[in-house]
């Protein structure tokens, strides 16, 4: 053990590391919906015959679809994460967890294990590179993801530490993300990931001309509000509209000579040209969306890997998020309060999660909403949305095709938008307007029991989602 | 005011829905050229279900059907028609006699759906040599021409000539289109500028075509839509001086005087007619009673 942490199996790290019935186990997403180390470990610790696990994931993807037999089965009998996708989403919401999930946001997560809120028992660590005493990063070897951010709590607070890696290279492994000195065990096994589904499919700019212009009205909030100016700090989601957004507002920084000071969050090629292009000085990075951005990462010193604490933790004496000017961000409902949906569909099925939402919504000076009117005919303007994921008093602006409400709490920002001659409408004509075209639809069922609690950042509870019967 | 025309394919269910977000004062509900042939049926009898269920928030709706050389315009008419469009598009116009071929069906139409004559307008599009050729004489031919309509991809290809985003190749036909129009008192709109991600190309083109003398400008993205707007819209100093013109005028009126002169400058008629045109335009955009309260 002193000069190699390597064991021979998975199954023998998880026997070293003492898990049993009813403890916690830990992952991050980075591998995002081509992780495989989440479904190997399960698998294996089921073959073990451990049940009663707590699994906090960073987030889950639908390629995470086998923990449902883990629950069926139960093996996993309670869930925290900061985000699921829809198909997982879907079982969860017909209500084969007994206990509600536990929603947290990506600065939550990281500051309730590191004031041991949520204490984990072992941590499974995806690295794409490793060296047999376990520094290892996401920058290099054939799966890499990039940066680590969000295994950076895990690894530095949990009982036991497990890195899983495809690509075990001599010691000492220099460029390390995460270090030696809080790993306990390293296995070596084929894959890791599949690289297609670990670089996300979403991170193509929005080619629907709706879309469009919504980042084009998106990019002259910003150009009006009074922020963009040296020293500007951005943060924009991998959403299309929003990575066209990002563009507009490239082509009016460089038009204007305007030099920001960072980009933040989960980092995208598009922003990687505007570190390239001196939009920015430098890129804080929780997460790579994409190919560019990964490379971006290993080879360019002004592109900065971070913690999922660094990034958005409350609790941290200071955090990025809290010097962001502003933060474009997506919804799938909103209200006439301003408070966002990101949790659930229309019929309140969950289909996402906070992410970093209400972290950067929270620290931002300008938190955007964009979002299209109506999808699918349904209007995405509500009296209630049906699960608050970031509470109204957060956000400033909702930008859509059919025009741009500003939250009457910035009034600033109001009287810019109407000076520069931007459609401002008022949220409640604005959902009435869309109403017009979509009509009003028949209220979703409530009722059920609970099947997941959102947990502010803060740690207290904002929302609970109740089951939905499956179709 | 009909400042931005915005093309919309016929098939494209959700641009269509969002057709009356998007800013345009006119959209062009498109069956022709965006439609291939296998989607036509289903093209024209979604137009229709939009322009029967739809806000399109007061957009005027204009309908490019089919030219009156395929099998298409009379099927197009037959569902369009009845929804009572403001404009019917005529693309491929040549010369009067199409004008007159489209206007004694669109008349038929009319009479059978029990419509006030030339209550739906016709825009000729002009896209060839000859129709360029032609321009007054199509311009002229029926009171239902409202306006003309300048198509320069099509031209181009007629002319044999390529298309380049300083429109030099297409410099005569625009002249041309503007001249035939204001002789016939009919309304002239520019040909789209195609790229779509060329933010100060599209500024500088509307300009020009502005400069020249058209009414306004048709669009294929909705992004052009704002700045379209803007450069066919009257500035607040043109506002300003309009009122001030007026003013005038009616001073010399009251004081018994022919003529007057403002900022040192004789009022003569044209001036007196522009600023009608500029209050009528401002008051349409709702600013004019604010920039006359400013006053």
């Amino acid at each position: 053990m002193k000069n190699n942490k390597v064991v021979s199996s998975l199954a023998e790290a998880i026997r070293l590391s003492g898990l049993k019935d009813g403890m916690t186990v830990s992952f991050h997403h980075h591998l995002r919906n081509g992780d495989h180390v989440l479904n190997m470990v399960m698998e294996e610790i089921a073959q073990m015959g451990i049940r009663d696990l707590t699994v906090n994931a960073s987030s889950l993807f639908d390629i995470h679809a086998p923990l449902l037999r883990h629950i069926e089965n139960g093996v996993v009998t309670h869930l925290k994460t900061n985000y699921m996708a829809g198909g997982i989403g879907r079982a969860i919401s017909s209500g084969i967890l007994a206990d509600p999930v536990e929603f947290r946001t990506h600065g939550g997560r990281p500051s309730d294990i590191e004031l041991g809120r949520t204490p984990i028992d072992v941590a499974f660590i995806a690295a794409p590179t490793s060296d047999p005493m376990g520094n290892c990063s996401g920058k290099y070897g054939k799966s890499a993801c990039g940066s680590l951010g969000y295994a950076f709590p895990d690894a530095m607070n949990a009982r036991q530490v497990v890195v899983i890696t495809d690509n075990l290279v001599a010691y000492p492994m220099l460029d390390w993300s995460i270090p030696e000195t809080y790993v306990d065990y390293v296995v070596a096994v084929d894959a890791i990931g599949d690289p297609s589904g670990i670089v996300s499919g979403t991170t193509r700019i929005t080619r629907d001309p709706v879309g469009l212009v919504m980042a084009d009205r998106a990019a002259q909030v910003i150009r009006h509000s009074g922020l963009l100016k040296d020293g500007f700090s951005f943060q924009t989601g991998a959403g299309g509209a929003s990575l066209a957004a990002a563009k507009y507002l490239r082509d009016i920084m460089l038009r204007e000579k305007i030099h920001g000071s960072f980009g933040s969050g989960g980092i995208t090629g598009y922003l990687v040209d505007m570190l390239n292009d001196g939009c920015f000085e430098s890129l804080m990075d929780v997460q790579c969306f994409d190919l560019k951005a990964v490379e971006s990462i290993r080879t360019n010193p002004r592109h900065q890997e971070i913690s999922a604490s660094h990034y958005a933790s409350p609790s941290a004496r200071s955090a990025v998020v809290d010097s962001l000017d502003v933060v474009i961000l997506g919804a799938t409902e909103i209200d006439t309060d301003f408070n966002v949906n990101v949790h659930t569909d229309s019929n309140g099925s969950i289909m996402g999660g906070s992410g970093g939402h209400s972290d950067t919504a929270a620290g931002a000076k300008l938190s955007m909403i964009i979002a299209p009117m109506f999808r699918a005919r349904m209007p995405i303007i509500t009296d209630r949305v049906k699960c608050i994921s970031t509470p109204g008093r957060d956000i400033d602006v909702l930008v859509t095709q059919g025009g741009i409400a500003v939250n009457p709490k910035n009034q600033e920002l109001l009287l810019r938008l109407k000076d520069a001659g931007l459609p401002v409408v008022d949220i409640h004509d604005l959902k009435e307007m869309v109403e017009r075209t979509t009509g009003t639809p028949a209220p979703a069922r409530e009722g059920g029991r609970v099947v997941a609690n959102v947990i502010y950042r803060d740690g207290t509870l904002l929302d609970t989602i109740r089951s939905v019967p499956a179709k | 005011m009909r400042r931005s025309m915005l093309f919309i394919p016929g098939n494209t269910p959700n641009l269509l829905i969002n057709g009356g977000f998007l800013g345009a004062d006119a959209l062009i509900f498109d069956l022709e050229d965006a439609v291939s042939p296998d989607e036509k049926d289903a093209a024209r009898i979604l137009v229709r279900n939009i322009m029967k269920y739809m806000d399109l928030r007061g957009c005027e709706t204009i309908v490019r059907i089919n030219s009156i050389d395929t099998d298409y315009w009379k099927a197009d008419l037959e569902q369009i028609m009845p929804r009572k469009p403001g404009w019917i598009m005529l693309p491929k116009t040549g010369c009067a006699a199409d004008v007159l071929t489209a206007d004694a069906e669109i008349s038929r139409w009319e009479e059978r759906l029990g419509m006030e004559p030339n209550t739906v307008r016709l825009m000729p599009l002009i896209e060839t040599a000859l129709g360029v050729e032609n321009a007054f004489a199509i311009a002229s031919a029926s009171k239902r021409v409202g306006a003309i309509f300048l198509g320069a991809e099509d031209l181009t290809a007629d002319l044999r000539c390529k298309r380049t985003k300083g429109g030099a190749e297409i410099d005569y036909a625009r002249s041309r289109m503007v001249m035939a129009a204001r002789a016939a008192e009919v309304d002239v709109y520019d040909t789209p500028f195609t790229d779509v991600n060329d933010d100060e190309g599209i500024r500088t083109d509307a300009e020009y075509a502005k400069s020249l003398g058209f009414t306004g400008k048709a669009s294929i993205s909705p992004r052009h839509v704002g700045v379209i707007n803007e450069v066919f819209s009257p500035s607040m100093k043109d506002i300003k001086y309009a009122y001030e013109v007026m003013d005038a005028i009616r001073l010399a009126h009251e004081q018994g005087r022919g003529a007057i002169a403002l900022h040192g400058k004789m009022i003569d008629a044209p001036i007196v007619a522009r600023a009608q045109q500029t209050i009528a335009m401002a008051e349409e955009m709702g600013v004019g009673k604010a920039v006359q309260h400013e006053e």
